[in-house]
């Protein structure tokens, strides 16, 4: 505190500007300050515990059935897990149905697909044609089993256009 | 024989009641302005109040009791979330059905859902109002800059207990306005998925997961909905609401005027001592003078123009708090609170609205996930919170729009901001935006430049242009304020009344589509 500030003051602050620390003030300060920290520390720690350390979804990944079950230009509607299985000429390929805008349930229309919460459309592959949707809708990887089951992984986003060759 | 004792002990047997009362009560009746002040001192729940309070503050037309009007609201929700809690179950599996037994089953259940859905709205609104009231009265300044980011901290607190009690009854508005909400946090990805940084810093996504307890919403995320609904949001509130009220009293009271006409104190109460003039110095007292800030006691200064607390304030407080009762009261007696279908993870809702307070939010979200929901709102808030600090003008505080200037700035802005607005809508229904007429834009460029960030700028703009013209930095904050305030009000109507299935544009509501 300035001296000008001191003076406007009935009482003189008690608070010393010693610029040598005593042993006494030394051995204080490092008290409080220890405890501070361990409280800073414990509430780090705890702050670890709401982040779940394990996910309890259930796997990302789920069998479709063989590849004949899909004919060529067919499209497969999986509800329960809001993908869509398309088989071309070309091959197979697994849709989201999760806007990529924020999260609802996009519906297939004759031009492609359309979000009813905000308006996002999108073409055939997925690619954003209107809307605020930020990116074209996940591809999902596809896989077969040595069984010859195909097996879809919603975990794994490849790129859009890369189908599955039977 | 010990007859003392026996007499003493009947006379203390009848004279019981008494003292059991004078142990409670440790003042007379209120018939001296001792005894009134005792009434407030002497009660922990009172003491919060000044003993005597300036009649300026209990003007009807300044603080149009917004304030208390909030506060009784929350008390309210507090009785009646505590009684719900009785019924709830939260669980998947449960929380649907437990809300229908309180709404058909529950004795009165139905009533007491209704009051605790309707006093959120109260709050929330008289929440706002509240800010707009101290903002508008410059009462954010002299000492009071830290109460005012209080504030911000309740009314953010406050959108908080609303939004995590929206999840709770498990039905299909419920499900999905949580699910918008979450994603909303989780939009920073636009941002980072442009950087290419996604996988290993997702800020958005860790809070999603934190929120959520999982990926998906499901038992996890029901359970800490319900955790944070109960427990923690109340709780923190409560503190910070002790704190603001206290605030007001360590900062001098409710902000008003240094002069004040005889006019300006129509209409409050008056009482002995309010146009008495202290020519004396108090022999004694207990003030602790070189830690207090502010100016000392009058001492020939003319009239302090104060009353007695008990009962003038009291009776005010007690007489907001009953009329906000009965006006929740009556409104849930005649309205239910909205009860959907179960929550069906695989069918959204059409259109899928957040609760309304939010729907302002959901409009810009409508053009950008992160701008609207992240970017503008964090923004907004942070710069409500420095308000106080970035405009530090000495003036006259405790009026009003201030004066005659304030008032034409905020006049004009209205104007401005209601033009900007509603033109920005018109042209966004009518035109479409970037997507539409280029489209293979890259999602960075719609992400910064759309009709919401248009707005903001253009606020920024015309505020700094305030600025300027009155070399003021207080009516550059009158000019900001009034356009986001204009702006939120505008585009939370239109996306209550006028977004449909699709959030397309309809004028009314019976023109939607039937499915």
């Amino acid at each position: 505190m300035s001296p000008s500030a001191e003076k406007g003051l009935a009482c003189k602050p008690n608070i010393g500007l010693n610029k040598k620390i005593s042993r006494r003030d030394f051995l204080e300060l490092s008290a409080v300050w220890a405890c501070a920290t361990a409280w800073v520390l414990t509430v780090i720690g705890l702050l670890k515990f709401p982040k779940p350390a394990l996910l309890p979804d259930i796997s990302n990944k789920f069998k479709i059935g063989k590849p004949e079950d899909f004919p060529v230009g067919s499209a497969k509607i999986l509800a329960d897990k809001n993908t869509v299985i398309f088989r071309d000429e070309e091959g197979l390929f697994a849709l989201s149905l999760v806007c990529t805008h924020l999260g609802c349930i996009v519906s297939k229309t004759s031009e492609g697909f359309s979000c009813p919460c905000h308006g996002s459309k999108y073409d055939k592959k997925g690619n954003v044609v209107k809307g605020p949707a930020p990116r074209a809708l996940d591809w999902f990887e596809i896989s077969q089993l040595p069984s010859g089951k195909l097996v879809v992984d919603a975990g794994k986003r490849v790129p859009v256009g890369k189908k599955y060759t039977v | 024989m010990p007859i003392k004792a026996i007499k003493e002990f009947f006379r203390n047997f009848t004279e019981l009641p008494k003292a059991l009362r004078q142990s409670v009560v440790r003042h007379d009746k209120p018939t001296s302005d001792r005894a009134r002040s005792q009434i407030i001192f002497g009660n922990i729940f009172l003491h919060i109040l000044s003993t005597r309070t300036h009649r300026y503050s209990l003007k009807k037309t300044f603080t149009l009791g917004l304030g208390v009007m909030a506060v009784s609201s929350f008390i309210i929700l507090l009785v009646t979330g505590i009684l719900l809690m009785i019924y709830y179950k939260p669980s998947v599996e449960m929380a649907y059905d437990s809300i229908k037994d309180i709404h058909f089953v529950v004795p009165g259940g139905r009533f007491i859902r209704n009051v605790h859905r309707w006093a959120t709205n109260v709050m929330i609104v008289t929440v706002f109002l509240h800010m707009a009231r101290v903002f508008y009265t410059a009462a954010y300044k002299k000492g009071r800059a830290f109460n005012w980011v209080l504030g911000i901290i309740l009314l953010v607190l406050t959108l908080l207990l609303g939004f995590t009690g929206y999840l709770l009854p498990w039905d299909q508005l419920a499900y999905w306005a949580i699910t918008i909400a979450t994603n909303i946090a989780a939009s920073t990805r636009e941002l980072t998925d442009v950087l290419n940084m996604t996988s290993y810093c997702d800020p958005g996504g860790f809070i999603k997961v934190l929120l959520l307890g999982s990926e998906h919403i499901g038992e996890e995320a029901l359970i800490r909905f319900y955790w944070l609904h109960c427990i923690i949001l109340p709780l923190a509130l409560i503190v910070v609401l002790a704190v603001h009220l206290w605030r007001i009293r360590k900062d001098g009271g409710l902000a008003r005027p240094d002069k004040l006409t005889e006019k300006e104190l129509e209409g409050t109460p008056k009482d002995a001592l309010s146009d008495k003039v202290f020519d004396y110095a108090p022999e004694k007292t207990y003030g602790l003078m070189c830690l207090v800030k502010g100016k000392s006691p009058a001492v020939s200064r003319g009239p302090e123009q104060t009353v007695s607390s008990w009962p003038h304030l009291v009776v005010r407080l007690m007489a907001v708090f009953m009329m906000t009762y009965a006006f929740i009261c009556l409104y849930a007696f005649f309205f239910n609170a909205p009860l959907k279908e179960l929550a069906n993870p695989s069918v959204p809702e059409n259109p899928a609205k957040a609760p309304w307070y939010f729907l302002g939010l959901q409009e810009l979200v409508s053009y950008s996930a992160f701008m609207g929901g992240v970017g503008i709102p964090t923004l907004a808030l942070l710069g409500l919170a420095f308000i106080p600090y970035l405009d530090r003008e000495n003036q006259e505080i405790g009026r009003w729009f201030d004066s005659k200037e304030g008032k034409r700035a905020a006049l004009f802005s209205f104007i401005f901001a209601s033009l900007m607005t509603i033109g920005m809508l018109a042209l966004t229904v009518k035109l479409g935006w970037l997507r539409n007429w280029f489209p293979h834009i890259p999602q960075i460029v719609i992400t910064f430049i759309n009709p919401g960030t248009i707005l903001v700028l253009a606020f920024i703009i015309w505020s700094f242009y305030w600025m300027g013209k009155d070399n003021s930095t207080r009516m550059a904050a009158l000019a900001l304020f009034t356009c986001f305030l204009v702006a939120f009000v505008i585009l939370t109507y239109f996306a209550i009344y006028h977004r449909g299935p699709n959030w397309e544009f309809y004028w009314l509501k019976s023109q939607w589509p039937t499915h």
